[in-house]
């Protein structure tokens, strides 16, 4: 789902649903990024005229919170848990495997767009562990056989859609 | 929801809801937490309400908050009876209503079985997870459906807060939590009450309260299963907190990562704002107050106080330095209340059954009960609630049912990354905030991570280390420098280039970065490493001296090889292989070559025989 279309007017309104507030900064980063999928720079540009603070306020927030991403992220997002209870059960092995398979490291994505990498503190769904988090969806009990099955399933939707 | 126009109204109010509710009339429950819902309780949930529209049946199907036991779910409880069925499939469905349902007709399969006799549970509250529990707080989390007030106003929701308005003065409020012994659940467990006098008595307006919901330990959910499943005690613990310190505004913070918590607490604070409860002049007293959520945006810092406020403000979370007291100088300086949400939730309690019932509970020095997380290598994973002082080896192996597959405990590690890994040892510690902390590790929010003799300790501590230098903030140079400097050590003792006195040096980089640094973050850092270094030392020695990883975990220590006697040349291993380091003819035992293989464990998770071993 990419959507290129006007960042500065999408922005504007977002910033007006909030009041223009200063402290709404980081609710109006996330409805950009909601919207966009990822920060685009106009559209700092524009929050940041709109809000009436310096860019480099704005660029401030956006970089310092890792829920943010200043670059485009890929149609899947695939987020490794590395909660302390993934990690004893083994959650840096589906990294790797994550990693060989897709081709790309935490924070990349991939060539084609498809796939975006990203490791998270810990989604909380211990019993689960490793618990790897695609889009919206849970997969709990990850193995490395698993991972090509995951990977493997969502490339065949892709092609058939 | 009409507006409740007082005290008495809301009493009217709950009694009528009762009446409609009756307690023997058929209803299955079905737990919606997260951990259920991965593993596909939705569609199991629409499964039943499918299958008993379709058999004529006239039977509610209600999905409630967490239940707790999520090894086994999805979990479903079939009502009156309270017959405790686990790891529902869609499949199952259709037995469970035209036998269960229908006529009462137990499922044997879906029962849970002890491990140990084979003998299968009925209810819930005889499972051996549940059995030593005292659930107060999260208990009703399997009765409700958290999207419905009304179904916390019929187990006696905001009676707490009717009784504060028209019984109590703020001071008494105050001086109840405070008799009561409530200490804060977030990790440092400072007194609630002591904080809230504090704050009334703070000149400045308006004041603030705020339950901090940015649950960022790794390994503990306690909070998200109460925000997503009772998100209306949250709110009243925080109304009544309010009410005592004389603040009009409060904030919600929750963790960006719970998506489902901010969709049930808006849905919450919407219904209480409609019944009167929250808003202007609450239940027709001058008392208002409004609560407004704020999303965080995943950053571990922020469960830090100053750093939260910042956060709330819309700026970076960076902490300050704390000269002056939240309590005076909060959010946008003016007088604030910050506790966990699962402090907030406590205070209904506190008010309803009083401070002497409340104090009776727990150790000298912690009242009550706490919810903790059993997560890792643990039989049961899961939420449970239990009295202060109850010793980890009750929790581990009465609840949490020991190791899984046999294989020896090692350590458990609490309080998230500010505290420590404890050791066998220690087993029969009574868990509370002081006992944790005279060990070297602390309460936190509750995690407990259970390992067994797989997990190398080395490892874990720069688990934690590499946690934490992404976390830091940094401000504070000790922190920022310190902590990656301890970091980058522990990955060299994990890849074999360890050096003699380098846990020394650890040990005095420690001191630096917990003195030098302004926050808890900082301050407490080194926990994870002093701990495991107190406990574990041979771990570190093995590592440094003999290049050895006893646990097998950190790749450059380890070699892979197959024991020829239980290979049976399978090829299996040599095709999951990335590297092709696994030769071998067919139905031959096979040999891995140690210049190639790159120890990713794909070979030993393929292996049905167990035949890769590592040393």
């Amino acid at each position: 789902m990419k959507k290129t279309g006007n960042y500065s007017a999408k922005t504007r309104e977002i910033v007006k649903k909030h009041g223009g507030e200063k402290s709404a900064l980081i609710a109006v980063l996330q409805d950009i990024q909601e919207a966009f999928n990822y920060l685009p720079k106009q559209a700092l540009k524009t929050a940041a005229s709109a809000m009436n603070l310096p860019l480099s306020r704005v660029y401030e927030v956006a970089t310092f919170y890792t829920a943010f991403s200043l670059k485009p992220r890929g149609e899947h997002v695939v987020k490794i848990c590395m909660g302390t209870a993934c990690h004893v059960r083994g959650a840096s092995s589906i990294q790797d495997k994550f990693e060989r398979t897709l081709g790309i490291k935490p924070g990349e994505t991939s060539a084609d767009g498809k796939f975006s990498l990203e490791t998270v503190n810990c989604v909380g769904a211990c019993a689960l562990g490793p618990v790897v988090v695609i889009n919206t969806e849970y997969h709990g009990q990850v193995t490395m056989a698993k991972v090509d099955k995951i990977v493997g399933k969502i490339n065949k939707e892709g092609a058939q859609s | 929801m009409k507006k409740i126009s007082n005290p008495q109204a809301l009493r009217q109010l709950q009694e009528t809801l009762k009446k409609d509710f009756d307690p023997n009339k058929k209803l299955v429950t079905i737990c919606a937490g997260t951990g259920c819902r991965g593993y596909g309780c939705i569609k199991v949930k629409e499964e039943l309400e499918t299958e008993i529209k379709k058999q004529g049946l006239d039977v509610e199907v209600r999905a409630t908050g967490c239940f707790g036991f999520c090894e086994k779910g999805p979990l479903v409880v079939i009502h009156p009876e309270k017959i405790f069925y686990q790891q529902v499939k869609e499949k199952d469905v259709a037995d469970i209503v035209s036998k269960t349902v229908a006529s009462g007709e137990v499922l044997e399969k879906l029962l849970y079985r002890d491990p140990d006799t084979q003998q299968t549970v009925l209810k819930e509250e005889e499972v051996p997870f549940y059995k030593k529990q005292l659930r107060l707080v999260f208990g009703q989390n399997g009765m409700i459906d958290p999207t419905r007030i009304e179904d916390y106003l019929i187990i006696g929701g905001y009676s707490a807060l009717a009784k504060t308005l028209s019984e109590f003065t703020p001071e008494g409020v105050i001086s109840e939590v405070k008799k009561a012994g409530l200490r804060g659940r977030g990790g440092g467990g400072f007194a609630a009450g002591v904080k809230w006098e504090g704050s009334r008595r703070a000149h400045g307006e308006p004041k603030y309260v705020i339950a901090n919901g940015d649950e960022g330990d790794p390994g503990a959910y306690m909070d998200r299963s109460l925000m997503e499943g009772n998100p209306h005690s949250i709110l009243e613990g925080m109304i009544i907190g309010a009410y005592a310190i004389g603040a009009s505004e409060g904030y919600i913070y929750v963790r960006n990562e719970y998506p489902l918590a901010v969709l049930h607490l808006t849905m919450a604070i919407a219904a209480a704002k409609e019944a009167g409860l929250l808003g202007k002049n609450i239940l027709g007293t001058d008392f208002s107050f409004d609560i407004h959520i704020n999303k965080g945006g995943g950053a571990f810092v922020c469960g830090e106080s100053s750093a939260l406020f910042a956060s709330i403000e819309g700026r970076a979370g960076e902490p300050r330095a704390k000269y002056i007291h939240a309590v005076e100088k909060g959010l946008w300086d003016k007088p604030t209340v910050l506790n966990n949400v699962e402090t907030w939730a406590n205070v209904p309690l506190i008010i309803t059954r009083g401070a002497d019932w409340y104090a009776s509970i727990g150790t000298e020095g912690s009242k009550g009960t706490k919810i903790f997380s059993l997560v890792g290598k643990i039989n049961n994973t899961g939420l449970i609630e239990v009295p202060m002082g109850m010793t980890l080896r009750e929790i581990i192996y009465d609840m949490g049912g020991g190791i899984p597959n046999g294989r020896k405990f090692k350590a458990v590690q609490t309080g998230g990354p500010s505290g420590g890994c404890i050791p066998e040892s220690l087993l029969d510690l009574p868990v509370d905030f002081d006992k944790l902390y005279e060990v070297g590790s602390m309460m936190g929010s509750g995690g407990m991570i259970v390992m067994d003799d797989k997990s190398c300790m080395v490892d874990v501590a720069k688990y934690f280390l590499a946690f934490l230098q992404e976390e830091s903030c940094g401000k504070c140079v000790p922190c920022r420098e310190g902590v990656r400097r301890m970091r980058e050590i522990l990955e060299d003792i994990c890849a074999g280039k360890g050096k003699e006195g380098d846990v020394e040096l650890l040990e005095h980089l420690s001191t630096g970065v917990a003195d030098g640094s302004l926050c808890a973050l900082g301050g407490s850092a080194p926990n994870p490493v002093l701990s495991t270094i107190k406990y574990f030392r041979q771990e570190y020695d093995a590592h440094i001296r003999e290049h050895r990883c006893p646990a097998g975990v950190c790749k450059a220590l380890i070699t892979y090889s197959i024991d020829p006697e239980k290979c049976t040349g399978c090829t299996l291993c040599s095709r999951v292989c990335p590297v092709q380091a696994i030769t071998g003819e067919k139905k031959q035992a096979h040999t891995i070559n140690n210049d190639l293989c790159t120890r990713c464990g794909a070979c030993i998770e393929s292996c049905k025989f167990d035949a890769i071993l590592v040393k």
